[in-house]
């Protein structure tokens, strides 16, 4: 039995209502630990001043610099003594957990059992940066949490001007669109950069996260400074039988208006079936003994949308890969980013094409640390220097595929157009 | 015994491999999976090119959970499913059976304690959200009080598949938007300069690194009382708060004007048009805990009208884009203020550089 609760009027509103209650949880956790009960009571407060009360600090663990995010509290009283003295201390530790999330319950349990015996018993699963945050842990126990957390094969992830913790989505694992296979992308990338996790020492925050194809369930391309995900570049495979299946469902009206007219592209159409261009880079997927819908392959930019409508029918190609983005970032400082592409396809099925984009890894985040600026994101960088010395610096080439348009202004010097054309022609020769 | 254990070394493991911890059918079918449908809300049908099937039951969680919560659903993992489960981005658990028949009983038994089953498809799916008050030394409002309120309030939302796309929402407790982009934000839009607390700054904060922080460059070094400190313009200050979390004294917060805003289109999926970033649509909203009734009448009027109004497979930005943003404001009866006209870098680009008008 712990010590009585403090009264909390706020938060027990939050005990009402449908949906589960981590009030509830935490009030479970306050009936055997005196350190819940003031960590609740810490929070009442924070609800009735509507005011946070954390400050953060140094706390960490042996040979880290990074992983464990310190809370001190600051609700104090006039002898400058915490008031909540049982959460005076209130850190977190960053658990990278296995690619996809997916876990057996002896694992799920074996957390469970050690967040109670040193920590508040609060487990988020998971943080936005995908980490599981073993949260509420004094600044005694931090080393004690961990070492048999990593006894169990699990490491911290990052904080600070680190690598962060990745994130990766289910894809192969469970999911028919899925390129490539995240979780060994994902495994191979983030283990290659441990020291850049553990031991913050770039200019700001990277971030790289995985998603196995243009859905990007991983939020990859906004919320990574290094951003892989999935595309294909022969045609779209096709199952009639499925196809079939889906029309006598749907009908012709929804074909049209939520298939063939969202087209980004206007790469579908409908067509008789003995009018369906023969070329290679022509699919076509039978809607009935008559029609078919007919993809230009060329034309198509593999945003997905047909394939998750008619799913089954339609599935991306057997020539898989990912594209790669770079600079994705949210507000601080210059406003938010989207990452732009610098790789339009990359195969990604061997460990020697996992070996390549590692490397592209590395010598992107050694650019980042010799050229951004304090506290400056990878986009930040790109927008500052622009996007052609960004990639002198990486070694990669110019591409039509990384722009939207070209340059709508006349203010650049261009005295070195015969030389890149020159260049340019080199190259052909050399690929031809 | 203690002292050997204060010696031990990390072991720099990384990321684990997933294989272990995967359910079987996942593991054997890895990279052909053929298809899948929905049988209904919550449960998702994965059909291999081997044959092989999986249903995969998701349901909604806190997030911040505490153990007994964990342990029960493990529990539930035990008897009802098959001892693998995996958790999405935004929160939710999935329980992967490769026998059809239990997918009922589990689902009653998921419900019957509690865990709202859907999620799915065009459902309106979990708020991603953050620490807040709860956890982090920087929050204008809590992240979890906040996403109860919503989601009790979309809990059948949650639990049906009437939308006519998914829709993702996040919430962030600062400007610093966490939260990430979703076709609708719950955000914190401080509206006061920082409150300078001049004794601390000097001992505190690293001020050139402080006044390199400010995106307007507001903030000088000056003395203050005779003592080394930092200075806002207050006329220039956008009161963004990102000064606040290198330079404490520098308070942002302020439980009467650090209102909430919302936004709205945010996407990452490439699907039909490119990725976009969400647009803020209203502000000044009060930061009413416990359960933030002003903000959440907001969002379901916002939800509501779309419901009402997409087409199936229009995301909030592929609505909006069809009907324009003059009737996003007048069908959702929000005021179009001057401080919606953005005028930061690169807003040229978001002017109406046309006479393309609806009428
Ligand atoms: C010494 C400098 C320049 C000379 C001698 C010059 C001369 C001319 C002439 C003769 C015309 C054709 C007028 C007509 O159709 O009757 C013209 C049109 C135009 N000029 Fe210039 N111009 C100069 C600089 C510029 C500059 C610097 C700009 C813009 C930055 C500019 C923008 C234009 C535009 C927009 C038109 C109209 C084009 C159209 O809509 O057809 N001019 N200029
Ligand atoms: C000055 C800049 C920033 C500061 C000082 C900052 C600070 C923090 C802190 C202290 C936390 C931990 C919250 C807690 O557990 O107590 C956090 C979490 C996080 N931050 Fe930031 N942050 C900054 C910028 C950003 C930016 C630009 C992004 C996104 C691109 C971002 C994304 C996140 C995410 C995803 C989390 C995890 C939230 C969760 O899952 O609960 N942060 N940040
Ligand atoms: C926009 C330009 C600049 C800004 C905003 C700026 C800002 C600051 C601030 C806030 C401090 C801390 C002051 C204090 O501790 O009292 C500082 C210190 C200093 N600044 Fe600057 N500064 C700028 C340019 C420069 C330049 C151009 C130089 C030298 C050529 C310079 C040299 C120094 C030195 C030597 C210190 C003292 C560092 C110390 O405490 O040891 N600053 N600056
Ligand atoms: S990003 Fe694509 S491959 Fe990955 S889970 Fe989402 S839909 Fe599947
Ligand atoms: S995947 Fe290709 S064909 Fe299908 S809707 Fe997108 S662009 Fe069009
Ligand atoms: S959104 Fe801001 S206040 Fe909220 S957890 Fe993230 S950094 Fe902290
Ligand atoms: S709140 Fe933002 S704009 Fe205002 S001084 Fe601080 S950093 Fe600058």
């Amino acid at each position: 039995m712990a010590k009585p609760m403090h009264p909390t009027p706020n938060l027990d509103q939050l005990e009402t209502g449908p949906w589960p209650s981590f009030v509830t949880g935490l009030k479970r956790l306050a009936k055997d630990k005196d350190y819940v009960v003031d960590v609740l009571g810490h929070l009442e407060h924070s609800y009735q001043t509507r005011k946070g009360y954390w400050k953060g600090g140094t706390v960490g663990v042996r040979g880290y610099g990074g992983g464990i995010i310190p809370r001190f509290t600051e609700i104090k009283d006039e002898a400058g003594q915490p008031v909540f003295k049982d959460a005076a201390e209130f850190h977190t530790l960053r658990v990278m957990p296995p690619p996809g999330m997916h876990y057996d319950t002896a694992t799920l349990r074996q957390f469970c059992d050690i967040w109670d015996k040193y920590g508040s018993g609060l487990i988020a699963l998971h943080g936005q940066s995908g980490d599981i945050m073993m949260q509420g842990c004094t600044t005694e126990n931090v080393q004690k949490a961990w070492d048999e957390i990593n006894e169990m094969g699990f490491d911290l992830g990052g904080a600070g001007p680190a690598v962060r913790t990745s994130m990766s989505c289910v894809g192969a694992a469970r999911c028919e669109q899925s390129c490539y296979d995240e979780a060994k992308a994902h495994k191979a990338v983030i283990n290659s950069f441990l020291d850049d996790i553990h031991r913050p020492a770039l200019p700001y925050k990277f971030k790289f996260k995985f998603s196995g194809c243009g859905n990007d369930c991983m939020n990859a391309i906004q919320r990574s400074d290094m951003a892989v995900i999935g595309t294909w570049r022969d045609n779209i495979r096709t199952d009639d039988e499925l196809g079939k299946k889906w029309f006598a469902r749907h009908g012709m009206n929804e074909l049209i208006n939520d298939v063939v007219s969202r087209c980004p592209t206007k790469a579908l159409q409908i067509k008789d079936a003995g009018a369906v261009r023969k070329d290679a880079h022509i699919s076509a997927v039978a809607l009935d003994g008559k029609q078919c819908l007919e993809i230009d392959n060329k034309d198509c930019v593999r945003c997905m949308h047909c394939i998750n409508v008619m799913t089954g029918a339609l599935a991306p190609g057997k020539d898989k890969g990912a594209s790669i983005l770079v600079g994705g970032k949210s507000h601080l400082k210059i406003g938010g980013l989207m990452g732009t592409l610098v790789v339009p396809f990359m195969k990604l099925e061997t460990e020697e094409d996992r070996e390549k984009l590692v490397e592209l890894a590395q010598s992107i985040i050694d650019f980042f640390a010799e050229n951004a600026l304090e506290h400056e994101r990878t986009g930040e960088m790109i927008e500052r220097i622009g996007l052609v010395n960004f990639l002198e610096g990486i070694g990669l080439d110019v591409d039509a595929h990384m722009i939207n348009t070209p340059r709508t202004n006349p203010y650049v010097r261009t005295d070195g157009w015969d030389e890149e054309v020159a260049k340019i022609e080199a190259r052909k020769k050399a690929a031809a | 015994m203690a002292e050997a254990q204060a010696l031990r070394k990390a072991v720099e493991c990384g990321v684990p491999d997933n294989d272990k911890y995967m359910h079987p059918t996942l593991l054997k079918n890895r990279g052909n999976w053929k298809y899948h449908d929905r049988p209904r809300p919550g449960v998702l049908h994965h059909v291999s090119h081997s044959g092989d099937q999986v249903w995969s039951v998701r349901a909604g969680t806190q997030r911040q959970m505490d153990t007994h919560t964990i342990r029960k659903l493990c529990d539930i993992a035990e008897q009802y499913a098959e001892g693998f489960v995996r958790f999405t981005i935004r929160s939710n658990i999935e329980y992967i059976v490769a026998d059809q028949k239990k997918v009922d009983p589990l689902i009653a038994k998921l419900e019957g304690e509690g865990f709202p089953v859907g999620g799915t498809g065009n459902s309106v799916t979990m708020v991603a959200h953050t620490q807040g008050w709860l956890h982090c030394d920087i929050p204008g409002t809590d992240a979890s009080g906040v996403v109860k309120s919503m989601m009790d309030q979309l809990y059948d939302e949650f639990k049906n598949e009437q939308m006519p796309n998914r829709v993702h929402l996040s919430t962030s407790c600062c400007e610093i938007n966490c939260g990430g982009q979703a076709d609708l934000a719950v955000i914190i839009q401080h509206t006061k300069p920082p409150k300078i607390n001049h004794d601390l700054v000097a001992n505190v904060c690293e001020r050139p690194a402080v006044v390199a922080r400010c995106p307007v460059a507001a903030i000088r070094p000056a003395l203050v009382n005779g003592k080394p400190s930092l200075e806002v313009d207050e006329k220039k200050c956008i009161c963004c708060g990102a000064c606040y979390p290198p330079c404490p004294p520098m308070q942002i917060n302020d439980p009467e004007h650090s209102k909430l805003a919302i936004w709205v289109g945010g996407k990452n999926s490439n699907a039909r048009g490119k990725p976009t970033f969400m647009k803020m649509v209203a502000s000044g909203l009060p930061n009413n805990a416990p359960r933030w009734p002003e903000v959440n009448e907001v969002v379901g009027r916002i939800l509501r009208t779309y419901k009402a109004d997409a087409r199936p497979w229009e995301r909030m930005a592929d609505w909006i884009d069809r009907i324009g943003w003059p009737r996003f404001f007048e069908k959702t009866g929000l005021p179009f203020t001057k401080y919606l006209i953005d005028d930061w870098r690169g807003s040229r680009a978001n002017l109406n550089a046309s006479n393309h008008v609806r009428f």
